[in-house]
C-alpha cells in the first residue's frame, strides 16, 4: 500500500484564509429581525399584529400631539389659533391649558412666593427616608428621620416654630419618663411613657407653645390647608402616609407575630378590617364620620383627617410587608438573639428588625407607589388633588370644555414619579438577591 | 388663634376642643376669616382663576358676608365640597356657611337641620338636547338616554317626571359636569339634564352652541341659596340680611360706583338705613353701621354680580328671567330695611 | 416519677405579675384589653354624644323607605318605588358582577401578557412591557375615566345605525354603540329543559372522561386526547339534541288569530282596518319573540298585553283585552269553531314559527336606542375593561415572576425527556409556577374587588354609588350607610380570600 502512494503530498496551508463575512441572512440587522421578529408563523402573526396596533395608535395620536397649541388664554382662543394654522377640522391638542395652569396642577393654591417651601419639604422627606432606604447611611441618621415629620409640617404649613417643637417635646418627655421610671419598674415605666406625654399634650403643649410664641415669635407665614392642592397634595398625603405609618405598621406586624392572644387578635382584626374595605370607603369615613368619633366640638381640617385615615390604611399594608420580612428571617436569628439573653425589645431592635426591614424595603416602596396613586381618590371628598383641580380648572369660563389635555398631563406626571420609584424598588430587590447568594 | 385647630389636632389625642357650636360670629371674628363651602367647580358660580382666586356668583355671596363681618372680602377660606360632603362639612362646623348651588327643600331645612337664609338664584331643572334629534318637548323623550349628575335632587326629580308621564328612560349617572359634557357631546346620551343655569353654562362652551336646544319644560323648582346651621340665629340673620342688602341695593340703585357718594347721606331714608347713615340696623345684627356698605362694595349689588359672573355679557349668558327684581317681573323681593 | 421532687410551692406575690414570665404575659394582655375597651367605649360615647347634639339617632329604618331614584343596570327587579334596601341589593349584585367579570378577564389578560413578555419576539415583549408599566404606574382612576371617554368617543351613536348612517351591526346581531354593546338575548322555547339536561350530562361526561384519562395516564402512561374529546363532548350532544327538537316541533307553524276583521287579511291590512292593535302574548317565550318579530317586519304599531300563561292569554283574547293572539294550529280551529257572541276570531294570512328550544332575541333600533337583546352598558364595559387591564398588568408581573422562578434545569430536563415545548409548559413549568403565582394572585383579586368601588367615576351603579352614594345623600344617614357598606366589603373580601386560600391549600405542594 505504501508503495503505490509513496509520495503522498499533503496539503498544508501556510497562511490563514481571510475571514469571510457571515451569510447575509445570518448577520446584522437581518439576522436580528429574522430571529426576533419572524422566527415562526406565530411570531410573524404577532409581529404583524403589533405593528398594526402601533400604527393605529400613532396615526390617531400623533396628529393630535403635533398640531398642539401651547400658548393661548382660553379654549376658544385655542380653537381660533387651530382654525388659523391647521384648518378648522384638524385634530389638535390645546396644551395651552397646561402652560396657563401648571403651577396650580403642581402646587395647588399655595402662595407663589413660597413655592420653595414644598420643595424643601420634599428634600427633607427624601433625606428622612434615606436611612430607611439606603443601607449605607449611619443609623444615627434615623434620629433625623424621627424629627422630620415635625420639620416638614413646619415648613409646609408655617406658623410659629414652637407649635411643632412643643408637640415633639412630648416624645422627649415620654422618653425621659420611661428612662426615669425604668429604674424602678419596667411596666410602670411603659405606662408612664404612655400617660405622661398624653397629659402633657392635653394640658401643657398648647399653652407652652403659645407662651413661647409670644416671647420669641419665630416662624414662617401660615398657609392654611385649603391652599394645598395638585401634586403637592398627593405627595403630602402619600409622604405623610408612609412616614407616619412605618412605626405603626412595624408595631402591628410585631403584634401579629406575638403569641399574646389579645394583642395578636387585635392586630389581626385591625389589619384585616382595614385591608378588607376599599380606601374610598375609608376616605368617606374620614370626611363624613371621623367627627362623630371625636369629642363633641372637636373639629379638624379635612386634610388632616385624610392623612390620619391614610396613615391607618397604609399601616395595615406596611404591617403585612414587614410581617413578610419577619417571616423570611431564618429561625436561627431569633434563637441566637434569645441565646444571647436579650429581652424581647432588644432582640427586635438590635437583631431582628434591622434585617427584616432591609428585606421589606422593596415592598415598602411598592406600598408607597400604590398609596401615591391612590391619593387621586381624595377627589371624591372634595380635596383638590390633580384630578380635582382639573375639574376646577374646567369650571373656569376660559377652560370649560377641555378634556383630554389635562388627563394626559396628569397621567404623564404620575407615570414619571411611579415609574422611577418602581425602578428603584426593582434595583433594590436585585441587590438584595445578589447579597443573599 | 389660627394654629390651635391644627396644632390641637396634631396632638395625638386630638382632644383639643374647638368651640364650633356656640357663636359662629365670634368664631369668625376671632379667626379673622370666614370658612365658606363652595362647589369644587361650577362654571359661573364657583371656580378658581389662574391666580388661584375663587370667582363666581356663589363665591361672591361668601365675599359679601366676609366683607360685612370682617371688613375684608378676601378674608374667606374657600372649602371645596362635593355634593356628598357638603352637608356634613356644614353640620360638623368645618365651614361657617355653605354657598354651593344648594336647593332649598323641606327635608334639608328640617331633617338635616339647616337654615336657608334666602335664595340667590331661582333655578329649575331643564333638558338640553341636540337640535338634530328633532325633539321639541320633554314629553317626546320616551325611551331616551338621559345623563344626570349624581348626588343632587336632580335624579329624584327626573325619576318623578318620567314616572308621572308614564315614560321610560335610561339614566346615565355622571359624577362631574365635565364628564357629563363629554358624554353628551359624544352622543352617549340623548339628553343632558341639570339645573337650567348649568345647562346654559354648558351649552355656551360647545364649539357650536346653536346645534343644541334647551327644551321649554322646566320640571322642578330649584331655589338655590346659601345656608347655615340650625340654632345660631344671629349668624343666620347676618347671612340673610347680607344677601338681602345685595338685592335691595339693586332695587334702590346702589351700585359699587355710586355707593361712596350715597353713603354720605341721601334723601331716601331706606337707602340711608341700609347704608347706615340713619338708624342703627348694623347694631341690631351685631355689626357696625356700615356693614352693608362693605358687603355691597365687595363686588357690587346683586345685579352687578349677576352681570359679571353669569349675565348675558359673559360666555354663560343667562338672562335675568325669574331672577329679576320684583319691580321688573322677577321674584327677587327683599324685605324692607326698617 | 418518684425520683422527681416537687418544685417548692411558691406563694403568689403581687410582684410576680410583672417579673414572673408565667404571669407577665397575662398582665400585659389584661392591660391591653383594658386600654382597648376604654378606647372603644370612648369612641362610642363620643359618637352617641355627637349624634345627640346633632339631633340624629342611630336607626336603620331608612332602609325601608322609598328610594325614589332609578338605577339603569338592575339584575333584580327595581323601580324608583322600591326601598333603599332594595337599591342596596341592586348595587351589591352589580358590584359582585363587575368584580367577577373583572377577575376572570384580568386573569386571562395577565397570563397572556405575562407569557408574551417573556416572548422571544422583541416587538411583542416590548409592547407588553409598555402595557404593564403604563398601567401599573398611572392611577386606576385616570384609566377608568380615560377608557370610558375613549369608548364613547370612538364608537358610533345608535342613530348612526339607521339607514343612511355609517355604522352597521356586527354579524347583523351585535350592535357596538357608544351607549354600550347590545347582544342577542337567549329565549328558551319548548324542549329547553331537555336541551339543558343534555348539556349537564355532557358536562358530567367530560369530567368523568378527564378523570378516566388521568387515571389511565398514571397507570399506563398513555395520553388520551383529552382536549379534543372534551370539545366534542361539549358540543356534539347538545347540537344534536337542538336539531332534533328543531326538526320535531320547531318548524310547526302557528296561526295568528284576530278579532273584528275579515278572514284572509294580511297583518298590514288588518292593522289598517283597526283603531289600535293590542297583542296578547306571554313575554319571554319564543312564540312572543317570533310574533313581535313578524309584527315589526310588517311595520305595524302595536301594544303588547302581557299574560302569564296560554290559558290566561286565551281568556284575555276572548273577553277583548286584545285583538290579536297567536295559537298553535291545532288549537286555532276549535277556538274559531267555539266562538260565540260578538267574539269572532279569524286567522290572518301570516303564520309564525313555533320556535326552537333556544332562540335569540336580536337587538333592534327603537325610538332613541336599541331595544331587545341584552344591553351591556358602557359604564359596565369601561369599568370592567379598566379594572381588568389595570389588574392584568399586575398579574402579568406575577405570572412572569412565577415562570422565571422555575429553574432552567426543569425545562432542560423536560426537553431531555423528549417533551415538546407546549407539553413542557403545561406539564412541567406551569404546575410549579402556579405555587408561586397563586398567593399574590389572591391579593390581586381582592384589590380588584375593592377597586370596583371606583365605579362612581363612570356612573356604574355599584353598592358604593347606591347605598354609599345616593341613599346616604338623600337620607342623611351617613353613619349607618357607611357601616353597612364597610361591612359588605369586609365580608366580600373575607369570602374571596377564604375561597382562594382553600384552593391554594389544595394545589400547594404537599410536604410530608
Amino acid at each position: 500500500m505504501s508503495d503505490t502512494h509513496a509520495q503522498t503530498v499533503r496539503f498544508v496551508r501556510e497562511s490563514m484564509l481571510p475571514e469571510q463575512e457571515p451569510p447575509l441572512a445570518e448577520s446584522g440587522v437581518l439576522k436580528w429581525v429574522r430571529e426576533n421578529l419572524f422566527s415562526g408563523w406565530l411570531n410573524i402573526l404577532l409581529t404583524v399584529l403589533s405593528l398594526a396596533f402601533i400604527w393605529f395608535v400613532l396615526s390617531h395620536l400623533l396628529p393630535w400631539f403635533l398640531n398642539s397649541v401651547w400658548s393661548a388664554g382660553s379654549l376658544s382662543e385655542c380653537r381660533e389659533i387651530r382654525d388659523e394654522v391647521f384648518g378648522p377640522d384638524a385634530s389638535s391638542a390645546c396644551f395651552a391649558v397646561i402652560t396657563d395652569r401648571w403651577h396650580q396642577l403642581v402646587f395647588g393654591f399655595y402662595p407663589p412666593e413660597f413655592y420653595w417651601r414644598p420643595i424643601v419639604a420634599l428634600l427633607l422627606f427624601l433625606a428622612a427616608m434615606a436611612p430607611v432606604l439606603f443601607a449605607g447611611i449611619p443609623r444615627k441618621a434615623l434620629w433625623f428621620s424621627a424629627a422630620a415629620p415635625f420639620l416638614i409640617y413646619f415648613v409646609l404649613w408655617g406658623g410659629t416654630i414652637w407649635g411643632p417643637l412643643a408637640v415633639a417635646l412630648g416624645f422627649v418627655v415620654g422618653y425621659a419618663t420611661f428612662v426615669g421610671l425604668s429604674r424602678f419598674n419596667a411596666l410602670l415605666a411603659t405606662l408612664g411613657a404612655i400617660v405622661v406625654p398624653i397629659l402633657y399634650w392635653l394640658f401643657v403643649a398648647g399653652p407652652l407653645a403659645g407662651a413661647l410664641a409670644s416671647v420669641l415669635p419665630i416662624g414662617l407665614t401660615f398657609v392654611p390647608s385649603d391652599d394645598f392642592g395638585g401634586f403637592q397634595l398627593s405627595f403630602i398625603i402619600g409622604m405623610a402616609g408612609i412616614l407616619l405609618s412605618l412605626p405603626l405598621g412595624i408595631l402591628l406586624a410585631l403584634g401579629r407575630q406575638s403569641n399574646l392572644f389579645i394583642i395578636n387578635k387585635t392586630s389581626v382584626a385591625f389589619i384585616e378590617i382595614i385591608r378588607g374595605v376599599p380606601l374610598i370607603v375609608w376616605l368617606f369615613t374620614a370626611s363624613l364620620l371621623l367627627n362623630y368619633f371625636l369629642p363633641p366640638g372637636t373639629n379638624f381640617d379635612l386634610m388632616l383627617r385624610v392623612i390620619i385615615m391614610v396613615t391607618l390604611f397604609a399601616s395595615a399594608y406596611i404591617a403585612e410587608v414587614v410581617r413578610g420580612g419577619l417571616a423570611a428571617l431564618p429561625k436561627g436569628q431569633y434563637e441566637a438573639a434569645d441565646a444571647l439573653g436579650l429581652d424581647y425589645w432588644r432582640s427586635m431592635r438590635l437583631i431582628i428588625l434591622p434585617q427584616a426591614l432591609k428585606i421589606s424595603i422593596p415592598g415598602i416602596v411598592n406600598t408607597f407607589i400604590g398609596l401615591f396613586k391612590d391619593t387621586t381618590l381624595v377627589v371624591f371628598i372634595g380635596l383638590l388633588d390633580p384630578i380635582g383641580l382639573s375639574n376646577a380648572i374646567r369650571a373656569s369660563t376660559e377652560w370649560n370644555g377641555i378634556y383630554w389635555e389635562l388627563f394626559v398631563f396628569i397621567g404623564l406626571m404620575f407615570f414619571i414619579c411611579c415609574f422611577s420609584m418602581s425602578r428603584y424598588s426593582i434595583y433594590l430587590e436585585n441587590k438584595l438577591q445578589r447579597e443573599h447568594r | 388663634m389660627k394654629k390651635t385647630a391644627f396644632l390641637g389636632a396634631l396632638t395625638v389625642s386630638g382632644l383639643v376642643a374647638g368651640a364650633a357650636a356656640a357663636a359662629t360670629l365670634e368664631d369668625v371674628q376671632e379667626r379673622g376669616n370666614l370658612n365658606c363651602g363652595v362647589s369644587t367647580g361650577l362654571p359661573g358660580f364657583s371656580a378658581p382663576n389662574s391666580a388661584g382666586e375663587w370667582e363666581g356668583f356663589d363665591v361672591a355671596v361668601c365675599r359679601a358676608v366676609a366683607a360685612a363681618v370682617l371688613g375684608d372680602p378676601t378674608a374667606v377660606e374657600f372649602v371645596p365640597t362635593t355634593g356628598q360632603t357638603r352637608f356634613t362639612a356644614l353640620a360638623s362646623g368645618e365651614i361657617d356657611m355653605l354657598s354651593r348651588n344648594t336647593t332649598w327643600t323641606f327635608s334639608r331645612d328640617n331633617d338635616l337641620k339647616f337654615e336657608f337664609v334666602g335664595v340667590n338664584y331661582y333655578d329649575g331643572q331643564g333638558f338640553l338636547v341636540p337640535k338634530a334629534l328633532g325633539v321639541t318637548s320633554a314629553k317626546d323623550l320616551d325611551g331616551a338616554t338621559v345623563c344626570i349628575q349624581t348626588g343632587t335632587t336632580t335624579e329624584l326629580n327626573l325619576a318623578d317626571f318620567f314616572r308621572t308621564n308614564n315614560m321610560d328612560y335610561e339614566p346615565v349617572p355622571i359624577e362631574t359636569n365635565a364628564e357629563a359634557q363629554q358624554q353628551y357631546l359624544a352622543g352617549a346620551c340623548d339628553v343632558y339634564t341639570t339645573d337650567a343655569s348649568g345647562l346654559a353654562a354648558t351649552r355656551a362652551t360647545f364649539e357650536t352652541p346653536s346645534d343644541h336646544v334647551i327644551l321649554p319644560e322646566i320640571i322642578s323648582k330649584e331655589p338655590l341659596g346659601p345656608l347655615v346651621r340650625h340654632g345660631d340665629n344671629e349668624w343666620g340673620d347676618i347671612a340673610r340680611w347680607t344677601l338681602n342688602a345685595l338685592i335691595a341695593a339693586e332695587e334702590y340703585g346702589i351700585t359699587s360706583a355710586n355707593i361712596d357718594e350715597l353713603a354720605e347721606g341721601t334723601n331716601n331714608p331706606e337707602i340711608n338705613r341700609i347704608l347706615g347713615t340713619e338708624g342703627n340696623l348694623g347694631e341690631m345684627i351685631g355689626l357696625d353701621s356700615d356693614w352693608a356698605v362693605r358687603a355691597i362694595k365687595a363686588g357690587g349689588n346683586y345685579g352687578e354680580l349677576f352681570e359679571r359672573h353669569i349675565g348675558e355679557s359673559t360666555p354663560i349668558g343667562l338672562a335675568r328671567g325669574l331672577n329679576a327684581q320684583w319691580t321688573e317681573g322677577g321674584l327677587l323681593y327683599s324685605p324692607p330695611f326698617r | 416519677m418518684s425520683t422527681l421532687s416537687e418544685p417548692p410551692k411558691e406563694s403568689f406575690r403581687l410582684s410576680m405579675l410583672i417579673y414572673d414570665t408565667r404571669y407577665r404575659s397575662l398582665t400585659i394582655q389584661t392591660v391591653a384589653m383594658i386600654l382597648l375597651v376604654l378606647m372603644i367605649s370612648w369612641l362610642v360615647s363620643n359618637t352617641v354624644q355627637n349624634l345627640e347634639n346633632l339631633g340624629k339617632d342611630f336607626d336603620f329604618g331608612f332602609l325601608g323607605q322609598r328610594a325614589g331614584y332609578d338605577i339603569n343596570q338592575r339584575l333584580v327587579e327595581y323601580t324608583s318605588q322600591s326601598t333603599h334596601a332594595r337599591a342596596a341589593l341592586v348595587g351589591i349584585l352589580n358590584t359582585i358582577l363587575v368584580a367577577f367579570l373583572g377577575c376572570a378577564l384580568a386573569t386571562i389578560l395577565g397570563v397572556i401578557a405575562g407569557v408574551l413578555r417573556l416572548s422571544k419576539n422583541w416587538l411583542v415583549s416590548r409592547l407588553m412591557a409598555v402595557y404593564v408599566e403604563g398601567f401599573r404606574n398611572v392611577p386606576l382612576l385616570l384609566w377608568i375615566i380615560a377608557i370610558f371617554a375613549l369608548m364613547t368617543e370612538s364608537t358610533p351613536m345608535p342613530r348612526d345605525f339607521r339607514e343612511g348612517g355609517d355604522a352597521s351591526m356586527l354579524f347583523g346581531s351585535i350592535a357596538i354603540s357608544n351607549r354600550g354593546v347590545y347582544v342577542p338575548a337567549p329565549v328558551w322555547g319548548e324542549g329547553a329543559s331537555l336541551l339543558i339536561g343534555v348539556f349537564v350530562i355532557s358536562l358530567i361526561a367530560i369530567w368523568a372522561f378527564r378523570r378516566y384519562a388521568h387515571r389511565r395516564q398514571e397507570a399506563t402512561g398513555d395520553i388520551l386526547p383529552v382536549f379534543r374529546v372534551s370539545l366534542a363532548l361539549f358540543f356534539i350532544p347538545v347540537l344534536l339534541t337542538y336539531f332534533a327538537i328543531a326538526f320535531a316541533n320547531g318548524r310547526t307553524e302557528q296561526a295568528i288569530l284576530a278579532t273584528g276583521g275579515e278572514a284572509g287579511l294580511t297583518l298590514t291590512e288588518y292593522a289598517e282596518s283597526q283603531e289600535s292593535l293590542n297583542v296578547c302574548l306571554i313575554p319571554g317565550t319564543t312564540t312572543a319573540l317570533n310574533l313581535e318579530k313578524t309584527l315589526r317586519g310588517a311595520d305595524v304599531r302595536y301594544n303588547a298585553v302581557p299574560f302569564n300563561d296560554e290559558g290566561q292569554a286565551l281568556e284575555g283574547f276572548q273577553v277583548g283585552d286584545c285583538n290579536v293572539l297567536s295559537v298553535p294550529a291545532t288549537q286555532s280551529d276549535p277556538i274559531i269553531a267555539e266562538a260565540e257572541g260578538g267574539f269572532a276570531p279569524v286567522p290572518l294570512v301570516e303564520t309564525i314559527r313555533r320556535g326552537n328550544a333556544l332562540e335569540f332575541e336580536q337587538p333592534y333600533l327603537g325610538g332613541f336606542n336599541f331595544d331587545g337583546g341584552i344591553h351591556l352598558r358602557n359604564s359596565l364595559i369601561a369599568l370592567w375593561l379598566a379594572l381588568s387591564l389595570y389588574t392584568g398588568a399586575f398579574i402579568a408581573e406575577i405570572v412572569r415572576g412565577g415562570i422565571l422562578s422555575v429553574s432552567k434545569g426543569q425545562t432542560e430536563a423536560a426537553y431531555a425527556l423528549g417533551l415538546r415545548p407546549n407539553r413542557t409548559m403545561n406539564l412541567v413549568i406551569l404546575p410549579q409556577a402556579m405555587r408561586v403565582i397563586i398567593p399574590p394572585l389572591i391579593s390581586q383579586y381582592l384589590n380588584l374587588t375593592k377597586n370596583s368601588s371606583l365605579a362612581i367615576a363612570v356612573g356604574y351603579m355599584d353598592v358604593r354609588s347606591t347605598l354609599g352614594g345616593i341613599t346616604i345623600n338623600q337620607t342623611g344617614r351617613e353613619l349607618e350607610g357607611m357601616l353597612l357598606l364597610g361591612l359588605f366589603y369586609l365580608v366580600l373580601s373575607l369570602l374571596i380570600s377564604g375561597a382562594m386560600n382553600f384552593y391554594n391549600s389544595r394545589v400547594k405542594l404537599k410536604e410530608r
